[in-house]
């Protein structure tokens, strides 16, 4: 792997991403992130969408007039989610039906139309792939995370109705963290949803905070290092 | 280039890109079709199942299906399905999904499941958006409280025992939720005084082509 792709994964899954830094597409996050499985169930198909669509306009990108961009990539996209929703249907049809209205409501997902005319309209098809999977992978780790912790605050389980996604020999997947628990109303409500992803985002700026510090700290040696040293062996 | 000529140009593109577009979405929907048009089957059958078992009649009870409408009792102005159930033609139950139309948060769509003799098979929730937590035990997943059912009719509890304990009846409340219990309690009586009234027009007509609307209803939010 080179640094090119090594960026463009760091990028999508940390410094970029979008649900933690770019804030993009908080509607179907907050909305369906009560339970791990349709949290998974939405990031994965938004991962579907995006490395279609990142590919199909990277490699139109040439074709495009300026002026039909916005046009040409909301048509390739709609293409691509009413694809991802078809397949949804026939092959995942009970998760199709929790899920609802956000399977098509994916067009609207400013984060897909952002990737596509930001990076996969001027860079070749391979990078562009590798940005929308990570980009996708990004927005899905965040929606699990949001997903379990309010699975486990709301419910007391974790996986609950893993059938859904995996059929029905997958109920053993569930874990009940916590017998006879009573729920905890505020993190199922969408109230809940919003505070879980601001501690998301704080715990990320705290994480950063202290690897900057670090960072800093083994600079700054190194300095003081190389001043005590007024002749460095070359 | 004249402007005439690359409006031109830019509106075949686009013209192209929706072909293209398109042209896959078709094969899409074309290969999966079939599929899908099982698993919506598959899913209205388990509804329907578990209601009515499927070893207690012989017919093809998805396409032994009408639709009927009763704003007052089945609590929508819309048609409401109803699936019956033989066994070698003899009617033995039917299937109906009307609507609690009162629920805390919208309308609550149910199926209930009444024998010939007027005694209820049992009735479970199609849809709700009762508050998670509270409502909710109305799933037969959360709570059993929507078993209570079984067995009762029009007779068993009479009028006045059709409503929940805290309206002087014998259907129990959630704590913290009284209203979802009681939009349900009153959908399912008045579900089974429609079926009372109409009984035999409703095994006798012939059936008509079933319609998708056992589903979940569409929600815009």
């Amino acid at each position: 792997m080179n640094k090119e792709q090594r960026d463009i994964i760091h990028q999508g899954l940390w410094q970029s991403n979008t649900a933690l830094v770019q804030l993009l597409g908080l509607c179907p996050l907050l909305a369906v992130s009560g339970t791990v499985i349709n949290a998974l169930g939405l990031g994965i198909a938004t991962t579907l969408v995006m490395a279609g669509s990142n590919v199909t306009v990277s490699l139109i990108r040439n074709l495009v007039r300026p002026e039909l961009r916005i046009p040409s990539f909301v048509l390739v996209i709609a293409s691509f989610v009413t694809a991802v929703e078809l397949l949804m249907q026939a092959f995942l049809y009970d998760l199709y039906l929790v899920l609802g209205i956000f399977i098509p409501l994916i067009v609207t997902n400013c984060v897909i139309i952002a990737r596509a005319e930001s990076f996969a309209s001027k860079n070749k098809v391979g990078p562009s792939l590798l940005d929308g999977l990570a980009m996708g992978a990004g927005f899905t780790a965040v929606l699990v995370a949001l997903g379990a912790l309010r699975e486990i605050l709301g419910h007391g389980t974790l996986l609950a109705q893993a059938e859904l996604m995996f059929g029905d020999g997958a109920q053993w997947l569930t874990i009940t963290l916590l017998e006879d628990y009573r729920g905890y109303l505020l993190a199922i409500l969408p109230p809940g949803a919003f505070l879980g992803l601001g501690l998301l985002i704080a715990l990320k700026n705290v994480i950063d905070k202290r690897r900057a510090q670090a960072a800093n700290v083994r600079m700054s040696k190194a300095v003081a290092q190389a001043t005590l040293e007024p002749n460095p062996t070359r | 280039m004249s402007m005439g000529g690359q409006m031109g140009r830019s509106a075949l593109m686009l013209g192209l890109f929706a072909l293209v577009g398109t042209g896959l979405v078709v094969l899409i929907y074309a290969g999966t079709e079939e599929r899908i048009q099982e698993a919506e089957r598959t899913y209205m059958l388990k509804s329907l199942h578990a209601v009515i078992p499927p070893k207690r009649h012989n017919n093809d009870i998805f396409n032994d299906a009408i639709t009927v409408v009763d704003p007052v009792l089945l609590g929508t102005d819309k048609p409401v399905s109803v699936f019956r159930a033989r066994r070698d033609g003899k009617p033995v139950a039917l299937a109906i999904t009307p609507f609690a139309p009162n629920g805390y948060v919208g309308p609550i769509k149910l199926i209930v499941g009444i024998r010939f003799d007027g005694t209820l098979t049992g009735v479970r929730v199609l849809t709700h958006r009762e508050t998670p937590g509270l409502g909710d035990a109305i799933e037969e997943k959360r709570s059993d409280w929507i078993f209570g059912f079984e067995s009762r009719s029009l007779t068993n509890p009479k009028q006045k025992g059709w409503r929940v304990r805290r309206d002087g009846g014998v259907f129990d409340q959630f704590t913290g939720a009284t209203i979802t219990p009681r939009a349900i309690v009153g959908a399912v009586h008045k579900a089974l005084k429609y079926f009372e009234k109409n009984r035999d027009r409703l095994f006798s007509e012939p059936s008509t082509t079933p319609d998708m609307g056992l589903g979940m209803e569409e929600e815009h939010g």
